[in-house]
């Protein structure tokens, strides 16, 4: 039999050895980019919402409000987090500004899909009822809204986990270290860690947000 | 900040040759990665609009694909093709291919069942109602996708200069080695400015397009 050579010399299979020897250097920066995501996500949130309360409710700020969200989203994160350095200094705090920054435009834009896509005459029958304002939007807009706006969180924490893995260029931390690190050292066991980590992070992610989604949906069918 | 980017400014004029080289490896590699991920998520896309089983179950295979972060597709890229341009090429292509794909995907399956029932038996053959009719419907959400496949493709392709892909991100890195932030602003400050263009370029055509495509409907 003739010796077994490999067609692409470089094409190497899923070394998972680096993952499965570091298990645990890998989940505390597993950790600490879901840390990441987390603060950006909630801060993100913070801002987002009353901001697309108020753009669903005066036409004329959501444009402008929106085009801004969109040249932020635009530009590239790498970019970003460099015209950050001489105001902020490296670090997670300017990866966290980016991050909540980057979050703004999908979830402003769903909360203001979700709210003024609701039928008026919901609204009007609650107004009818004799409900205030806060009352309308607290206990009817906001949860028939629900399952659009978790589409929003979904996608919005999609891309900062992504966007994550790149602020480890700025010694934010996290999974993108591994990527980095592997590049920097050329260690295919390292970048294949760091792939496999923060996709899996990423994916479940991805399944946990897709199922609340689904919940809300079947809650407002029913209620 | 105003004396830093007038240092970064300096630098510029004082490295023009390599920075022009930088800025025309960057649109060259994005411009490839772009139109190579547009000739293949375009007919995929279409085809899976055609094909309601096997269609779905495309979709769902790259918008999963689509979850992986860029950075870990760019970076495999190392290992297993090798450093420059090409491996960062076939990564940008790859992160090219879903925008459109399902933009296509979208744009094709949105085309109102109506108006293909119209054209069918008006005599049009499948093939024609395809370019006739359903293309320049689906047009809008196509250049939609090409949109976003290009500003991730530009900005993806700052990342290329870690693997030795070239194009402005390698500004970002020697000024990182070097601990110099202007040298830094020579390669991000260029590179948001050409996705801003490209994205609002992109985003005028859209418009147009949609506005042509309602009167036609």
């Amino acid at each position: 039999m003739l010796p077994r050579r490999p067609l692409l010399p470089r094409l190497r299979g899923v070394n998972v050895r680096y993952l499965i020897d570091n298990l645990p250097y890998v989940a505390s920066l597993f950790g600490q980019h879901v840390l990441m995501v987390g603060v950006s996500l909630a801060v993100a949130l913070a801002i987002a919402l009353p901001l697309g309360v108020v753009c669903a409710r005066v036409a004329q700020l959501r444009n402008i409000v929106l085009g801004v969200l969109g040249i932020i989203y635009t530009i590239p994160s790498l970019s970003l987090f460099v015209l950050l350095i001489p105001f902020t200094g490296l670090g997670l705090r300017p990866a966290v500004i980016a991050l909540v920054a980057y979050a703004q435009l999908v979830l402003v834009r769903n909360v203001v899909v979700g709210l003024t896509g609701i039928d008026p005459a919901i609204v009007e029958a609650a107004r009818g009822m004799g409900m205030t304002g806060a009352q309308i939007l607290r206990q009817v807009e906001l949860p028939l809204a629900l399952p659009i706006m978790l589409a929003g969180v979904r996608v919005a924490t999609l891309s900062i986990i992504a966007i994550g893995t790149i602020a480890a260029f700025i010694n934010a931390g996290g999974l993108g270290l591994l990527l980095f690190d592997g590049v920097r050292s050329s260690n295919p066991e390292k970048i294949i860690a760091g792939a496999i980590a923060v996709s899996a992070l990423a994916i479940g992610a991805n399944g946990l947000f897709w199922l609340l989604e689904r919940r809300a949906a079947q809650a407002t069918h029913t209620g | 900040m105003l004396a830093l980017l007038l240092e970064a400014y300096e630098y510029f004029l004082a490295n023009q040759s390599r920075f022009w080289a930088a800025a025309t490896q960057h649109v060259w590699i994005s411009s490839a990665a772009l139109l190579i991920g547009t000739a293949i998520g375009l007919p995929v896309g279409i085809w899976a609009a055609r094909r309601a089983h096997a269609g779905q179950w495309a979709i769902n295979a790259f918008g999963a694909l689509r979850l992986i972060p860029s950075l870990a597709v760019l970076f495999l890229a190392q290992p297993y093709l090798g450093i420059g341009a090409l491996p960062a090429l076939v990564a940008l292509t790859l992160l090219a291919v879903p925008p459109v794909l399902i933009a296509a995907y979208a744009g094709v399956r949105n085309v109102d069942r109506g108006v293909s029932e119209a054209a069918r038996g008006m005599g049009m053959t499948a093939a024609q109602i395809l370019w006739r009719v359903e293309l320049p419907l689906a047009l809008p959400s196509i250049v939609g996708g090409v949109r976003s496949a290009a500003v991730e493709v530009i900005a993806s392709a700052t990342l290329a200069a870690f693997i030795g892909g070239g194009g402005l991100g390698i500004f970002i890195t020697r000024g990182y080695a070097l601990f110099d932030t202007r040298i830094m602003l020579v390669g991000a400050i260029p590179v948001a400015l050409l996705a801003l263009t490209v994205e609002l370029a992109l985003a005028l055509v859209q418009r147009r397009l949609s506005s042509n495509a309602g009167m036609a409907a």
